[in-house]
């Protein structure tokens, strides 16, 4: 069934009860033609381009848990093409215009909202390097906008521009960015591989992977072995662990990501905005909830709690930026792992071993990418070829010294 | 998490500071060996439970600590002086 306004009307007249589940829940078949492994936003976003791009069929998604249960249910939903160097700025911005075409590809409603993302600074350095990363965003097709501080003081009245540790110079908008509903992403991409015949099978581990020769032909799981000769991980905070289980060791490490959200509120932020003194940022859900974060907490790990420290400086950082935040309550706070590479930045490519491909290393910053991942990792499994946007994100660029390091940080994972 | 640094005794997280896995106490001895380094700087084995890895009490007394701690649970198994686990030479 198509989603429309007269399907709304039809069904509600007739109470609701002719709407069928998004997707059917499959158990597994003995083998398919491409196993993805990750029933997350890219796992998933790869089996629906596999089947509409490649015209493939006999694809499995593999969910260890319930679908939505990993990132693309955790994040704090900011989608932006705002990248710097050659190699992440043409992905990042063939992802945005996914983004603004999802809802009809997909017929379903992400609540994409392009509110715009207001990046501040707080120094004349600071404004010269949004300028910088502005003609940057430009060249690349994008959109960019440097604001003074007058500018400011009408687009966003409660920033606290005088801040004596860190005032506010101006910033810069990208009036495209903005956010979208994430589990909708998830359910969006699930509903419309499963009608193009993906089939969707949770509670589903993957254990072992069955590899002669460097190359792999299955893989084990909870619900017993299955084939496939090409098979596709996209695990996300668990890709050391799965690619592991081939014997592989990766230039990644695991850390945990904590967000929060306040009591709803009545409309108060209408954009997006990232502090420029550190590493914070915040918008506002359309139930009124504050929805804000910070930087990672900085050490190995696959708990999905954070400690203290992390939150502190949230909310500190949270307080130099809006005062006003200090009279609203927090209403609950979450973590998710996330897979930190060498260079910040992802990897889409094969591997070593014949037949099993690599898609990770997202960082923190994997949402926004969630279309472009699908659809270059699709590209990927179907022609070996990498997308032409994609082609930076090879795997021994590490070894090679092809980084990809926007913070300019190096080989430092919990530093990009 | 708290930390009981050898030297200060308990103290919060947020007076230390994560260096990173204790690979990076064994810097391979050849330089021209580009597999080596490649390998020291980039790959890590990133565990889910033991993992051994450096610390350092930034704002305490600044030492390097090498801590065995589970990443399932934040729990911490033991910690050293980098420097007498360096002197000793007992790397894992
Ligand atoms: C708090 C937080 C805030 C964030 N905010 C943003 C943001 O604002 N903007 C942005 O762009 N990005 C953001 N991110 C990053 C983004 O959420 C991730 O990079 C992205 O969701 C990862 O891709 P995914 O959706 O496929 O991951 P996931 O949804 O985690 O999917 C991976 C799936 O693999 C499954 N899996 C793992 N191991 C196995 C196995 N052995 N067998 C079978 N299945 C397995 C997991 O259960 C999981 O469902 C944020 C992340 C966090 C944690
Ligand atoms: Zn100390």
């Amino acid at each position: 069934m198509n989603y429309s306004a007269w399907q709304i009307l039809k069904n509600g007249l007739r109470g609701g009860k002719n709407w069928r589940p998004l997707w059917h829940s499959k158990e597994p078949k003995k083998s398919y033609d491409i196993i993805i492994i990750g029933g997350g936003g890219h796992g998933l976003a790869t089996a629906y381009y596999l089947a509409k791009n490649h015209a493939l069929k006999n694809i499995a998604v593999i969910e260890k848990g319930y679908l939505g249960g990993g990132n693309v249910g955790r994040n704090t939903t900011i989608v932006r093409a705002n990248y710097l160097l050659d190699g992440n700025s043409q992905f990042f911005s063939h992802s945005l215009k996914l983004w603004e075409s999802m809802e009809q590809e997909l017929n379903f409603n992400t609540m994409m909202s392009q509110r715009g993302i207001l990046s501040l600074g707080h120094s004349d350095g600071q404004m010269d390097s949004l300028a910088r990363r502005g003609n940057m965003m430009i060249s690349q097709g994008d959109d960019a906008e440097l604001l003074s501080a007058e500018e400011l003081r009408d687009y966003v009245p409660y920033v606290n521009q005088t801040d004596p540790r860190f005032p506010i110079y101006g910033g810069l908008l990208h009036r495209r960015g903005g956010t979208a509903r994430h589990d909708a992403v998830a359910w969006g991409y699930a509903r419309a591989a499963d009608r193009l015949g993906v089939d969707i099978i949770q509670n589903c581990e993957v254990t072992g992977m069955i590899v002669n020769n460097k190359t792999i032909s299955g893989v084990q799981t909870t619900k017993g072995k299955i084939k496939a000769d090409k098979i596709g991980m996209a695990v996300a905070g668990r890709t050391s662990q799965v690619a592991d289980m081939a014997g592989l060791k990766l230039p990644i490490e695991s850390h945990v990501l904590q967000a929060f959200v306040s009591e709803g509120l009545k409309p108060c932020v209408d954009c997006e905005i990232s502090w420029g003194a550190e590493l914070f940022y915040i918008s506002q859900s359309d139930k009124g909830g504050l929805v804000f974060g910070g930087d990672i907490d900085k050490y190995n790990t696959y708990a999905a709690r954070g400690n203290l420290p992390a939150i502190e400086n949230v909310m500190e950082a949270a307080m130099a930026l809006m005062p006003m935040i200090g009279r609203a309550k927090v209403l609950r706070s979450w973590g998710g792992i996330v897979d930190m590479t060498m260079d910040g930045s992802p990897i889409i490519d094969k591997t070593p071993i014949n037949g099993l491909y690599l898609d990770g290393g997202w960082c923190y910053g994997g949402f926004k990418a969630t279309p472009a991942s699908g659809w270059c990792f699709a590209h990927l499994l179907a022609t070996d070829e990498h997308h032409e946007v994609a082609e930076k994100y090879t795997l021994d660029r590490f070894e090679k010294g092809y980084l990809l390091d926007e913070e300019a940080t190096g080989a430092t994972p919990n530093l990009h | 998490m708290r930390i009981n640094c050898p030297l200060c005794g308990e103290r919060d997280l947020v007076e230390f500071h994560y260096e990173g896995s204790s690979k990076l106490m064994a810097r391979p001895k050849d330089e021209n060996d580009m597999d080596a380094f490649h390998d020291y700087l980039h790959i890590r084995s990133n565990p889910a439970g033991l993992n051994n890895e450096l610390w350092s009490h930034e704002y305490g007394c600044r030492a390097w600590l090498l801590i065995c701690r589970d990443t399932n649970t934040h729990k911490i198994l033991s910690i050293d002086l980098a420097r007498d686990v360096k002197t000793k030479g007992s790397l894992d």
